[in-house]
């Protein structure tokens, strides 16, 4: 880690970790209040830095797909609770024809009158999860999952690959499907429908572990899992040491949530496990080879950015523990939220990123993108683009 | 610095060893070429050097593979990475990373290399490589060549002693492929780096090879040494090679400018004469079978047609030409209804095919897409066949007999993923052709594919244009359009550059044109057989 002062010569673009954190203190500054306007706030920050500071690689546009996922989470939020949800009394909208339900589901209620403030409540709910999963596609947008996998201690880094290549496995298995339909209706058969799911399911499969399988043969034959030789006695008292770790951990927490399950509450349990995790991590990690290349330095540009973050999550905490009105969504009965002055100055230091983050060196533009065999998505799933 | 001794290879649950008691030896410095016709077993031979056969692959290996001094008997692929650098067919299929920076620091990283170290060899090969304006980029965003250079430059950072590449330029468009094989000779003479390296379209790396090692197939015994020597009598020889038999030239030529000191008898010989295609295409006669009328397609900002006419009549063989990803795919899926246009209209007799049916589709269009294996997913050539039949509604055993006519004696338990590229191939093609469609699509149907398994597409093609279907092929491979192509259409940035009569369009194309074209011109010579029959037709003469 690099103070402030340091020289910022040679980065490559904020440090991972900076947005990440910024990404997640504006996400949990979400989870603090039910205010629609201040949700709003929230996710205009997050989208107005994402806009300001993104790159032209293909996982800037993760931000969208996000977007997309919050507003099915919106909807469908909105028709759970028309179908199903409290009769409290209210501005009846519109009234379903209730259906009965034998004695045994008696806490459940289908149909019946739906009312404006229900809907509303339900709405601004499903609008707070939306925002979360907006922060969280922002931060994938600025910095893809890969570079903050890079920054984890090489006694993790094993385990972040093994998280990288299952998460390239969604990805693959989009592009394969797109392929297997294409190819389906070359052959005459049913793209759409129970037969036509059932039918591709299988190759599908097929192609997505046949590229996984490629992938792990070649990151062995470039050397990935290579280790400094250790003694097998000593590898196997690691290894033991770790396993033991967590379990005591494990007892640990269940004594600590169960009150007189445990001397002490399981406290010297948590305090020993975790004393052996560390103790054979460190082991482990004194035999692993792994260098890094080019670490993304921590400098001004990173305090700054994380600062903002932390600053609009801490207004929210504040606010809501000294318990200033409007931040939460009054319903029953329905007024118009305001926009409380700390919340809201807050939130708007969230935006100080989009100013002080430096701009990442954008790919050359004048290469088109065209020529590469199989770029966008959608070019693979039409027939696999030359 | 490579040695194989006494290896013999057999995959779990196959009668026949793939290698059988194979003695090889590569010494330092030299660019060795693997030849051999599909499913020899070259990239078993090259997957062994590391130890990716057998410890990726199961099977038993007998005898020992031995690496500077390493045997794979004693440490699995990863324990080699320092020594041996890996480059697989599908370059993308292989990256780990996500910027090519980070994607040629993987493997020094994983050695545990010093951070200035690897600062400074990634640097190099950058430079070494003309990477150097694509450090920042995402791997996914680049070209076909500049993946594969990229994959190259990935293992070169760890300094290797050996390099070994299985059909580095396969996927590659003429200009990419060249690009490569520059890269490639220059890391040789100028680093003396030990090359092994697997390849299909010879033409391409013949020139440049410093032993040849032949693997007929079957476990029979591999055939070593000098280039020119071992081309006389190779099964599989490029255009180059067989029109250097056919004048009896020796020692026998393997660049086209070594070709072109000898040639002047051979090109007065020939002063005078008409080339006339061996295989005979119809051409043009029939009517329309599709025809794009100013088409434009956009994938996001990238403009894959733009304005695009193109008409394919009945009787012609129309090769697409053009670099990677120029819209020759695209143009194909369009023609089969993959997705609709942004602008424009398509015709395929007389309909719009992005709104037919799956079922009424196939009795208008067939397209081979570039992994023919993709269409096949039956457990068996004869389940496959008869799959076809069910869905396209046809007489039970109709695809089983063009399958027949196109390579008899398939065993019909085999299953698809167990068949040679080729055979692939073929079956693909008799489930797609068993409906008769008029206008048959392909998409780089040689890719993988060696001379004789070509020669027999050419037949194949030659013979469906004949039979009044409409063929169009999507290649880079300029000998294949040389041989079968009436008509030429070459495409750059999803615009129509060119379009007319193949031997108009590829002749004195310095980058499209085949090898007998660049040794004979200015006469327009395309291919061997032409050359062949002018000179029996002379020799009749007198």
């Amino acid at each position: 880690m690099r103070w402030p002062w340091a020289a910022t010569a040679g980065r490559r673009g904020l440090h991972p970790a900076a947005w990440w954190l910024w990404a997640a203190c504006l996400a949990g500054a979400a989870t603090r209040t039910t205010n629609p306007l201040l949700l709003l706030l929230v996710a205009a920050v997050a989208a107005f830095v994402v806009a300001a500071r993104r790159t032209d690689a293909p996982w800037s546009r993760s931000l969208v797909v996000f977007v997309r996922v919050g507003a099915v989470v919106i909807v469908l939020r909105v028709v759970l609770e028309v179908l199903f949800g409290n009769r409290l009394p209210g501005h009846v909208l519109v009234t379903l024809p209730h259906v009965p339900l034998p004695s045994w589901a008696r806490g459940v209620s289908v149909g019946g009158p739906v009312t404006a403030e229900a809907v509303l409540q339900a709405a601004v709910e499903g609008l707070r999860l939306a925002v979360v999963l907006v922060c969280f596609g922002a931060a994938n947008s600025l910095a893809s999952p890969y570079r903050l996998l890079r920054c984890l201690p090489p006694v993790l880094y094993e385990a972040g690959v093994a998280v990288t290549v299952t998460l390239a496995f969604a990805p693959e298995l989009v592009v394969a499907v797109g392929e297997v339909r294409a190819a389906r209706r070359l052959r005459g058969r049913p793209v759409r429908g129970v037969a036509g799911l059932r039918g591709m399911a299988v190759p599908v499969l097929e192609t997505a572990l046949d590229r996984s399988l490629q992938l792990a043969a070649s990151m062995d034959a470039r050397g990935y899992g290579r280790r400094a030789s250790l003694a097998p006695a000593a590898r196997r008292a690691a290894s033991g040491g770790t396993a033991l770790g967590l379990l005591l951990v494990v007892a640990g927490v269940y004594g600590l949530l169960v009150p007189g399950s445990l001397p002490a509450g399981g406290v010297p349990f948590v305090v020993l496990g975790a004393g052996l995790v560390a103790g054979g991590l460190a082991a482990r990690g004194r035999r692993t080879l792994r260098t890094r290349y080019r670490p993304d330095p921590w400098g001004a540009p990173e305090w700054l950015v994380a600062g903002s973050g932390v600053a609009a999550l801490g207004a929210l905490v504040v606010a809501s523990v000294v318990g200033t009105p409007g931040l939460t969504f009054a319903a029953y009965p329905l007024t118009a939220p305001a926009l409380p002055l700390l919340p809201t100055v807050g939130l708007l230091a969230g935006l100080l990123p989009a100013v002080v983050a430096p701009v990442e060196r954008r790919p050359d533009r004048s290469v088109p993108t065209d020529r590469s065999r199989g770029e966008p998505a959608a070019a693979r799933s039409d027939g696999r683009a030359a | 610095m490579i040695r194989f001794d006494h290896v013999s290879f057999t995959y779990d649950g196959a009668e026949v060893p793939t290698l059988d008691r194979v003695d090889l030896v590569v010494g330092e410095g030299e660019l060795c070429v693997v030849v051999g016709p599909t499913g020899s077993g070259k990239t078993t031979l090259l997957r062994a050097v590391n130890g990716l056969v057998p410890h990726f692959t199961g099977g038993r290996l007998a005898g020992e593979v031995r690496v500077a001094g390493r045997s794979t008997r004693d440490v699995p692929p990863r324990e080699l990475a320092d020594v041996v650098g890996m480059v697989g067919q599908d370059p993308a299929a292989s990256f780990v990373t996500d910027v090519v920076e980070d994607e040629l620091a993987y493997t020094m990283e994983n050695l545990g290399l010093a951070p200035d170290v690897m600062r400074r060899r990634v640097e190099d090969t950058l430079d070494l490589l003309g990477l150097h304006d694509l450090r920042d980029r995402p791997l996914r965003s680049l070209s076909g060549g500049q993946q594969q250079r990229v994959a190259i430059g990935a293992v070169l950072t760890a300094s290797p002693g050996v390099l070994v590449l299985d059909e580095p330029t396969s996927a590659l468009d003429p200009a990419a492929a060249e690009e490569v094989l520059a890269s490639l000779t220059r890391l040789v003479h100028d680093l003396g780096l030990t090359v092994l390296l697997a390849e299909h379209r010879l033409e391409r790396v013949l020139p440049f090879a410093d032993t040849v090692v032949l693997v007929p197939g079957r476990g029979g015994p591999l055939e070593i040494g000098p280039a020119d020597e071992i081309m006389v009598g190779s099964p599989v020889a490029p255009p180059l090679v067989e029109l250097g038999r056919l004048a009896g030239w020796r020692p026998l030529p393997l660049s086209v400018r070594d070709a072109r000191r000898v040639a002047g008898p051979l090109r007065d010989r020939l002063a005078g004469a008409v080339p006339r295609p061996p295989v005979t295409v119809p051409g043009a006669g029939g009517g329309p079978a599709g025809r794009l009328e100013r088409v434009t397609v956009r994938f996001g900002a990238v403009r894959a047609l733009e304005d695009v006419d193109v008409a394919v009549a009945a009787g012609e063989v129309v090769a697409v030409m053009g670099r990677n990803g120029s819209g020759k795919s695209t143009l194909l899926g369009q023609l089969a209804g993959v997705r609709r246009p942004d602008a424009g209209r398509v015709l395929v007799g007389g309909v719009d095919p992005a709104g037919l049916t799956p079922r009424e589709l196939v009795a208008r269009v067939g397209l081979v897409p570039q992994d023919a294996g993709v269409l096949l997913y039956g457990e068996s050539v004869a389940d496959e066949c008869a799959a076809a039949d069910h869905d396209t509604g046809l007489v039970p055993g109709t695809s089983a007999g063009v399958l027949d006519r196109l390579v008899p004696g398939l065993p019909p338990g085999r299953h698809p993923r167990d068949l040679s590229e080729g055979q692939r191939l073929a079956l693909a093609l008799a489930v797609v052709l068993a409906p008769a469609p008029p206008l048959v699509l392909l998409d780089e149907p040689t890719r993988g594919l060696d001379y004789r398994a070509k020669e027999r597409l050419v037949g194949q093609l030659a013979g469906l244009a004949a039979a009044g279907h409409a063929v169009v092929v999507a290649t880079h491979d300029v000998e294949l359009v040389a041989r079968v192509a009436t008509r030429t259409v070459v495409l750059a940035e999803g615009e129509v550059v060119a379009d007319g009569p193949a031997r108009d369009v590829i002749c004195h194309s310095p980058i499209f044109a085949p090898q007998v074209a660049k040794v004979l011109a200015p006469e327009p010579w395309l291919t061997v057989d032409e050359v062949r029959g002018a000179l029996a037709g002379s020799g009749t003469r007198g």
